[in-house]
C-alpha cells in the first residue's frame, strides 16, 4: 500500500502512515523527548485538601537537598497578567479549589532529586469542609447560560411532558455514566524554555495555536512571543485540547529558570488531577409513543458536574433534540458546581453520554413496543433535523442499521432475552444509533510550495495526535495539485507555520483540509496567472484562508453510524466478554481507508471501554478520584476486544466541505456503550443503566 | 523517592547480617512491587540488598518426592516449568492470570508472596491507612471498597492480598523456606499471611531480615487434578475480585480429599478449610459443593460495597469444583 | 547515592553514572538519550516502557539500574539493523497496528520477546490446558493474552494481532512460535 499512487488517487486509498517508520521505532520525536541543552525538571507540589488555602509552606528542607534549582510557590511565583481562567491562574494567592491543585513546584537537575524534594516540601493549610457529592438531589443545581460549544442549555418544541401522560407506550428511566479520564497513552508534557521575552513550549497538545493563544495572554505577552512546538503527540482524546495548568506551571518554571529548558510531564496519576475529565451525568430520559411505536415524546434532563472554580457545562442531550422524529422533545441540563477539579472535553462530549442514555431507552421502548429494535428506529427517522427544521446534507443512518443488520447477522434473532447460551455463557446481541456533527473551525490558513524538482511543501499549524493528519492532508493536498501522493511533503503542529485550529469536535480534515484545498488552487491561479503555468526555478508559493462553507445555514450537517454488537455474560460470576462488534458508518468521503478504519475502531473501543470499565471513583470525603491509575482505573487490554467489523456506506456530500468528508474521530465512540449495555440486557434480561457494567451489578 | 543505599552480597547469611543491621532496610528481588511503592513514597528503605542472584533460580525435586521452587524462579519460569504444570497446574494457572508477561518475567517466587495490597488508600501517601501508618484510621471501611476483604478483617484494615500464585500454593499445602537472624525455618503457607487484627502493619509473620529461599510443595498425587479460576474486571492484566484455586480427589462419585483458598476475600489467602471439611467423604454433586460454600462463607462480613463477593465466590466454588470433579473422573 | 554502571543498549555499550532511585528507562531516556521505550504510567501498569533485558520482555520502568550494571538492553530501535526496519517493524506499518504511535515501540518490543515464549513452549493464560505436552500456538486468543501488558489506549488492538501473525508468518528471522 506503501506504493507509489497515481496522481489523482491519493484521497480514499489506504495508504500507510507516513511517520510510520519513525513511530515503530520509536524515533518520533513526543514533547518530552525534544533534546535540550542542560534540562532541568520539575516536579509539581500538589494540594492534599479539597477547599482551603495554604497558610504556610517551608520549602528549606527542599532547598537543601543537592542538586535542587529552586522551589516554586504561590510566594514568589511570577504574577499573571491575567487571571481570569481561575484553573490557569495558578499561583496567584494560597487559594484551594480542588485537591491535587498545584500549589507550587520543585526545579532540580534531575528528576529523582526533583521527586523527592517535592515530598520535603512541608505545607499547612486551612481546611474547610470540601463539598464533591455529586447528586441529582441537590437543591442548589444551577441552569447554565450555555453550554459547551455554545448549545443551547434547555430546549422544547411542542409539549413532551402532555404527549408522555397520554402515550399508548411509554419509558422513563434514568441513566447514569460515571466521571471517566482520557488517559492517553503520553502523559501531559511540556518542556518550556524562557529567552528574554520569548517563551518557547515543546508540548504535547491537540493544537499549537490554541496553547499560544491561550497561554500568551497569561504571561502578557503578543501570541508571536510564544512558539510552540508539537509534532507528535501520543493521543489527546479532548484532554490535550484546552490547555491545563500543567502548562502554565511548566511555563512559570522556566522563568525562575531563562534559558534552561524545564522539563515537567504529568505522572499518570496527577493526570488524574489536572487534565480535564468527563463529568458524571445523571440523565432522566423519557420517551413516549403511540400503538403503531411511531415516537410522540422524547425528553432528556440531565444533571451533571461542574467546577467551582471554573464552569464547563457538557452538551450531554443535544443528539436527543435531533436524532428521532417526535412532535415533542424537551431537553434540560442542570450543574452541580463542586469542590473538584475541572470537567472538559472527552472525545465525544455530549454525545458519548447522551447517545448512551436515548439508544438505551430507544432499546426499552422497542421492547415495550414489542417491534425490532432495529426497525423501530427506522420507522422513527425523521425527513428534516427536528430541530432546525433543516434538511440533512445527508442522513445515512437507515443505509448504516440495515448494511449492518446484514453484516452481522441480526435478522433472525430472538427477541426474548436469555434465549440464547453456550455452555456458561449467556449470549446476546444489541444494536445501537450513532451520530457527530460536522463542525469546521474558523482561523485556519495555508501554504503550499511548488518547487521547480515537481516537488510541492504544504505548511499548516495542524496536529496529529493519532488521526493521521501527517498522511491525510497530504493525500488530499496531492490529489488537488493532481500529482503523485509522494511528491507531497507536509509540515505541521508548530506555530511558526500558518494559523490552524487545533484537533476537537472531529473538525480537523474539514477545517485544515478546507483550507489546504483553497491554498492549492490559490498556487494553481498563481502558476497559472504568474509563470505562465509552469513553475519557475526559485519555485513559487500561496497562502490562503479557509473558505466559508456556502451551505452552512443551509443544512443540518451529521455523521450517522450504527453499532452492532455481541456480549456474553458468565452466569456464575458476571464477567462480559464481547466477541464481535460490527460498525457501519456513514462519514461522507472517507480520505484514508487504513487510518479511517482505525480511528473508528479506537473510538468503537473506547465506547466498549465505557461500557464495561471505565469509572473515576471520586472519595467525597476527600475530594479526589482514589482509583488514580491504570491498575484500579480500567481500559481495554488487548484480551478484552475481539472481531472488530468497521465498514462505511458509499456517501456523496456535495454541501459539507470541498473533500465530501465528515470526521471521524468521535463518531465511533458515541452508541457504542449502548449497543453493548442493549446486548447485555438481551444476554441475561438485567438492564443496567448505571456505567460501567461490572460483573457486581450482574452477579446474583 | 528517598535516596537509597544498594547493596549485593555474596551469600545468604552476610546478607542477613547486613541487613539486619539496618533498620529500614527492605530486599529487592524482582522489584516489581517494592519500586513502584518507593515511587509512591508508601516504602521508603535507606537500603535495597539485591538477593535476586542470591536464592536458587531452579526446581527440584525433593527427597519425599515433592518439588521445592527457589525463591529467585521468575513467576514465568516458573509458570513454564514442565513438573508444575503437570503435577500442580493450579500454579501455573495463577501465576498465568497474575499481572503481565512482562511483570511475570521480573517478579519472583519470593517476592510474589511479599506482595503488599492493593488497598487505594494504602497505595495513596495523602490519606489514612492503619497498614501505611499504624494509628491513622482505615479509609477504605467507609470509602471506596468494592475490592475489599469480606472474611478475616478487622476494624483496622480491611484490605485483600493481592496475590495470585499464593492462593494456588495455599490450597496445595506449600511451605515457605526462610532463612532469618534466627536461623532457617520452614513455614506452612497458610501461617506465612496474617489476618490484620490490630497489627494490620504486618503482612506476614517474617521477621526483619528474614528471607525467603524456597517454596516446597508436597507429592499429594491429586494435585494434578487442580485448578485455579480468577475474576476480575477485564480479561487480562487486573487484579482478582474473587479468585478460587482447588484439588480434588474423586473415586466412584465420592470425594476423597479435596483443597480450596480463596483469593481477593481476605487480607491472606484464605484457606477454606470448613468447606473443605464438609465435603470429605461426601459424593460428588453441585448441591454438595453449594452447601460447602455456603458454610464457608457463612462468617463473611461485607462492607458497603463488597457483598457482591459472596456471592460471586460461592459461585465461583461450586463451578471449580464441577469442573474438577468432571475433570477428575 | 550513585553508582557507576554499564548498559549495553542495542548493541552499544555506555557506562554511565547513575543515581540509585534512576531506573532502567529513565536511564535510557534521560541519560543516553534513547527515548524508543516511552513512559505511560511508571508503574508497570501499562507496558509502553517495554524493553528486552537480557532477552526477555520487562517494564524498564521498576528496574533499577543500579541492579542491571552489564546488562544488555534492547528498545524497538535495536530491533532495527543496518537502518533496515524489523519484519515486526514493517508489519505494525502495514496493518495501522498504531495510530499515535506512543505505546507502539513498547508493543513491538513486547511482540518480538513473546514470539520466543511461545517458541520456548510456554503457555498463557489463554492455553487451553497448561498440562498438556507440546506447544500453545499461536492462535489470536493466544496473542491477545500474551499482549495484554501493552496498553493501547488508541486501540489498535485488532490491528496489532494480525501485524503480529503477519510478522510471524512471513517475517525473516522473526521466531515463529507454536505448530499452529
Amino acid at each position: 500500500m506503501t506504493a507509489t499512487q497515481a496522481p489523482g488517487k491519493a484521497v480514499g486509498a489506504p495508504i500507510s502512515r507516513v511517520e510510520g517508520g519513525l513511530k515503530v521505532r520509536g524515533a518520533a520525536t513526543y514533547a518530552y523527548e525534544h533534546r535540550l541543552h542542560e534540562p532541568v525538571y520539575l516536579y509539581p507540589l500538589q494540594s492534599t485538601i479539597a477547599n482551603g488555602r495554604v497558610t504556610k509552606i517551608d520549602a528549606s528542607r527542599a532547598e537543601a537537598e543537592p542538586g535542587v534549582v529552586v522551589v516554586l510557590t504561590h510566594e514568589n511565583a511570577p504574577k499573571l497578567a491575567s487571571t481570569d481562567d481561575k484553573e490557569l491562574a495558578i499561583l496567584q494567592s494560597g487559594d484551594i479549589g480542588f485537591r491535587g491543585q498545584f500549589i507550587g513546584a520543585v526545579i532540580a537537575d534531575t528528576f529523582e532529586t526533583a521527586r523527592y524534594a517535592a515530598s520535603l516540601v512541608e505545607i499547612e493549610y486551612d481546611e474547610n469542609e470540601p463539598d464533591a457529592d455529586f447528586r441529582a438531589d441537590r437543591d442548589d443545581l444551577y441552569t447554565p447560560e450555555q453550554l459547551n460549544a455554545g448549545f443551547e442549555t434547555d430546549t422544547s418544541v411542542g409539549d413532551a411532558d402532555g404527549a408522555f401522560d397520554s402515550a399508548a407506550h411509554k419509558l422513563a428511566a434514568t441513566y447514569t455514566t460515571p466521571r471517566e479520564h482520557n488517559n492517553p497513552m503520553e502523559p501531559h508534557a511540556t518542556i518550556a524554555v524562557w529567552d528574554e521575552d520569548e517563551l518557547t513550549l515543546y508540548e504535547s497538545t491537540q493544537g499549537v495555536f490554541w496553547t499560544q493563544k491561550t497561554l500568551a495572554p497569561l504571561f502578557g505577552l503578543d501570541a508571536g512571543k510564544v512558539h510552540v512546538i508539537s509534532p507528535h503527540v501520543g493521543g489527546g482524546f479532548g484532554s490535550k485540547g484546552l490547555p491545563h495548568a500543567n502548562v502554565v506551571l511548566a511555563a512559570m518554571g522556566a522563568m525562575l529558570v531563562p534559558e534552561r529548558p524545564v522539563k515537567f510531564a504529568l505522572t499518570r496519576h496527577m493526570m488524574f488531577t489536572v487534565a480535564g475529565y468527563r463529568t458524571p451525568t445523571i440523565q432522566r430520559v423519557r420517551l413516549a409513543a403511540d400503538e403503531n411505536g411511531k415516537l410522540s415524546a422524547v425528553s432528556n434532563d440531565v444533571v451533571e458536574q461542574t467546577s467551582k472554580i471554573k464552569e464547563f457545562a457538557e452538551q450531554t442531550a443535544t443528539s436527543a433534540r435531533m436524532m428521532y422524529d417526535s412532535p415533542n422533545i424537551k431537553t434540560t441540563h442542570r450543574l452541580a458546581a463542586l469542590d473538584v477539579s475541572v470537567p472538559s472535553w472527552l472525545r465525544a462530549p455530549g454525545e458519548a453520554p447522551g447517545i448512551f442514555a436515548l439508544e438505551c431507552a430507544m432499546d426499552e421502548l422497542a421492547i415495550e413496543c414489542g417491534l425490532d429494535p432495529v426497525e423501530f428506529r427506522i420507522m422513527n427517522e425523521p425527513e428534516n433535523d427536528p430541530e432546525s427544521g433543516l434538511p440533512f446534507s445527508s442522513r445515512g443512518l437507515v443505509e448504516c442499521l440495515r448494511e449492518g443488520a446484514e453484516r452481522f447477522g441480526w435478522n433472525g434473532r430472538h427477541p426474548t432475552p436469555r434465549s440464547e447460551r453456550d455452555g456458561r455463557w449467556l449470549v446476546g446481541s444489541g444494536v445501537a444509533s450513532s451520530v457527530y456533527p460536522v463542525y469546521s473551525m474558523g482561523g485556519n490558513a495555508a501554504t503550499v510550495r511548488a518547487n521547480s524538482d515537481g516537488k510541492y511543501e504544504v505548511e499548516i499549524g495542524a496536529a496529529d495526535i493519532g488521526t493521521g493528519t501527517w498522511t491525510v492532508l497530504g493525500q488530499i493536498a496531492a490529489d488537488e495539485l493532481g500529482v503523485p501522493f509522494e511528491d507531497v511533503e507536509m509540515k505541521i503542529g508548530d506555530t511558526t507555520l500558518p494559523n490552524a485550529s487545533g484537533a476537537g469536535g472531529s473538525s480537523g480534515i474539514t477545517s485544515w483540509g478546507s483550507t489546504v484545498v483553497e491554498a492549492v488552487r490559490s498556487l494553481r491561479e498563481k502558476i497559472e496567472a504568474d509563470h505562465g503555468g509552469n513553475i519557475p526555478e526559485e519555485g513559487v508559493e500561496a497562502t490562503a484562508k479557509m473558505p466559508k462553507n456556502p451551505h452552512s445555514g443551509d443544512f443540518a450537517m451529521y455523521a450517522f453510524g450504527a453499532h452492532f454488537v455481541e456480549a456474553r455474560v458468565d452466569e456464575d460470576t458476571g464477567e462480559v466478554r464481547v466477541p464481535r462488534m460490527t460498525s457501519v458508518f456513514a462519514a461522507g468521503n472517507i480520505m484514508n481507508a487504513k487510518t479511517a478504519r482505525s480511528q473508528f475502531m479506537g473510538g468503537m473501543v473506547m465506547g466498549l471501554s465505557a461500557a464495561l470499565h471505565e469509572e473515576s471513583v471520586l472519595d467525597t470525603r476527600f475530594g479526589h478520584v482514589v482509583n488514580h491509575d491504570l491498575a484500579e482505573y480500567h481500559i481495554p487490554t488487548n484480551a478484552d476486544v475481539g472481531e472488530m467489523d468497521v465498514s462505511w456506506i458509499e456517501e456523496d456530500d456535495p454541501y459539507v466541505n470541498p473533500m465530501g468528508s465528515k470526521g471521524i474521530g468521535e463518531i465511533g465512540i458515541v452508541g457504542s456503550a449502548a449497543a453493548v449495555a442493549n446486548a447485555v440486557y438481551h444476554a441475561t434480561g438485567v438492564r443496567v443503566r448505571e456505567l460501567p457494567i461490572t460483573p457486581d451489578k450482574l452477579i446474583s | 523517592m528517598k535516596p537509597y543505599r544498594y547493596e549485593r552480597s555474596e551469600d545468604v547469611s552476610g546478607t542477613i547480617s547486613t541487613i539486619a543491621e539496618e533498620p529500614e532496610g527492605a530486599f529487592l528481588a524482582g522489584g516489581t512491587n517494592i519500586v513502584d511503592l518507593m515511587k509512591l513514597g508508601v516504602m521508603s528503605p535507606d537500603m535495597l540488598v539485591d538477593v535476586r542472584r542470591l536464592t536458587p533460580d531452579d526446581v527440584e525435586e525433593t527427597e519425599d518426592g515433592g518439588v521445592r521452587i527457589g525463591a529467585a524462579v521468575t513467576n514465568s519460569d516458573l509458570a513454564a516449568e514442565r513438573t508444575i504444570r503437570s503435577r500442580y497446574p493450579a500454579i501455573s494457572e495463577a501465576l498465568l492470570s497474575g499481572a503481565s508477561a512482562q511483570l511475570r518475567n521480573m517478579a519472583t517466587t519470593g517476592g510474589n508472596l511479599l506482595q503488599r495490597t492493593r488497598c487505594v488508600y494504602f497505595q495513596d501517601t495523602t490519606t489514612p491507612c492503619n497498614k501505611r501508618e499504624p494509628g491513622s484510621g482505615c479509609s477504605a471501611i467507609e470509602g471506596h471498597n468494592k475490592n475489599h476483604a469480606i472474611l478475616g478483617a478487622s476494624e483496622h484494615c480491611v484490605a485483600t492480598h493481592p496475590s495470585d500464585m499464593a492462593v494456588a500454593m495455599t490450597a496445595l499445602d506449600a511451605f515457605v523456606v526462610t532463612h532469618g537472624p534466627d536461623g532457617e525455618r520452614r513455614i506452612p503457607i497458610e501461617e506465612l499471611h496474617r489476618l490484620p487484627g490490630s497489627e494490620p502493619e504486618r503482612d506476614t509473620i517474617l521477621e526483619h531480615g528474614e528471607l525467603i529461599t524456597a517454596v516446597e510443595l508436597p507429592p499429594t498425587a491429586f494435585f494434578s487434578n487442580s485448578k485455579y479460576r480468577k475474576v476480575r474486571e477485564r480479561a487480562s492484566y487486573a487484579f482478582a475480585l474473587v479468585s478460587v484455586a482447588a484439588a480434588m480427589d474423586v473415586e466412584d462419585g465420592v470425594i476423597r480429599d479435596v483443597r480450596i483458598a480463596l483469593g481477593g476475600v481476605a487480607h491472606k489467602p484464605w484457606r477454606a478449610t470448613k468447606a473443605e471439611e464438609a465435603l470429605r467423604g461426601e459424593p460428588v454433586s453441585e448441591a454438595n459443593f453449594r452447601a460447602a460454600a455456603e458454610i464457608e462463607l457463612e462468617d463473611a462480613e461485607p462492607l458497603s460495597g463488597n457483598a457482591y463477593k459472596i456471592p460471586l465466590a460461592r459461585n465461583v466454588i461450586v463451578r471449580t469444583l464441577s469442573d474438577l470433579s468432571e475433570e477428575g473422573r | 547515592m550513585d553508582a557507576e554502571i554499564t548498559l549495553r543498549v542495542d548493541g552499544e555499550e555506555h557506562r554511565l553514572t547513575v543515581d540509585t532511585r534512576t531506573t532502567i528507562l529513565d536511564a535510557l531516556r534521560e541519560r543516553i538519550g534513547n527515548t524508543s521505550p516511552k513512559k505511560g504510567c511508571d508503574h508497570g501498569q501499562c507496558g509502553a516502557c517495554t524493553v528486552l533485558l537480557d532477552g526477555r520482555r520487562v517494564n524498564s520502568c521498576l528496574t533499577f539500574a543500579v541492579a542491571h550494571d552489564g546488562a544488555e538492553v534492547t528498545t524497538s530501535e535495536g530491533l532495527a539493523e543496518n537502518g533496515e526496519l524489523h519484519p515486526m517493524h514493517r508489519s505494525f506499518i502495514e496493518h495501522d497496528g498504531y495510530q499515535c504511535g506512543y505505546c507502539t515501540p513498547g508493543q513491538i518490543v513486547s511482540a518480538v520477546g513473546m514470539l520466543e515464549e511461545v517458541g520456548n513452549g510456554w503457555p498463557s493464560h489463554a492455553t487451553e490446558n497448561v498440562s498438556a505436552e507440546g506447544n500453545a500456538g499461536l492462535s489470536d486468543d493466544e496473542i491477545r493474552e500474551r499482549m495484554s501488558g501493552n496498553l493501547c489506549r488508541c486501540a489498535a488492538y485488532a490491528n496489532i494481532v494480525p501485524a503480529i501473525q503477519y510478522a510471524a508468518e512471513h517475517g525473516e528471522g522473526v521466531e515463529r512460535g507454536g505448530n499452529a
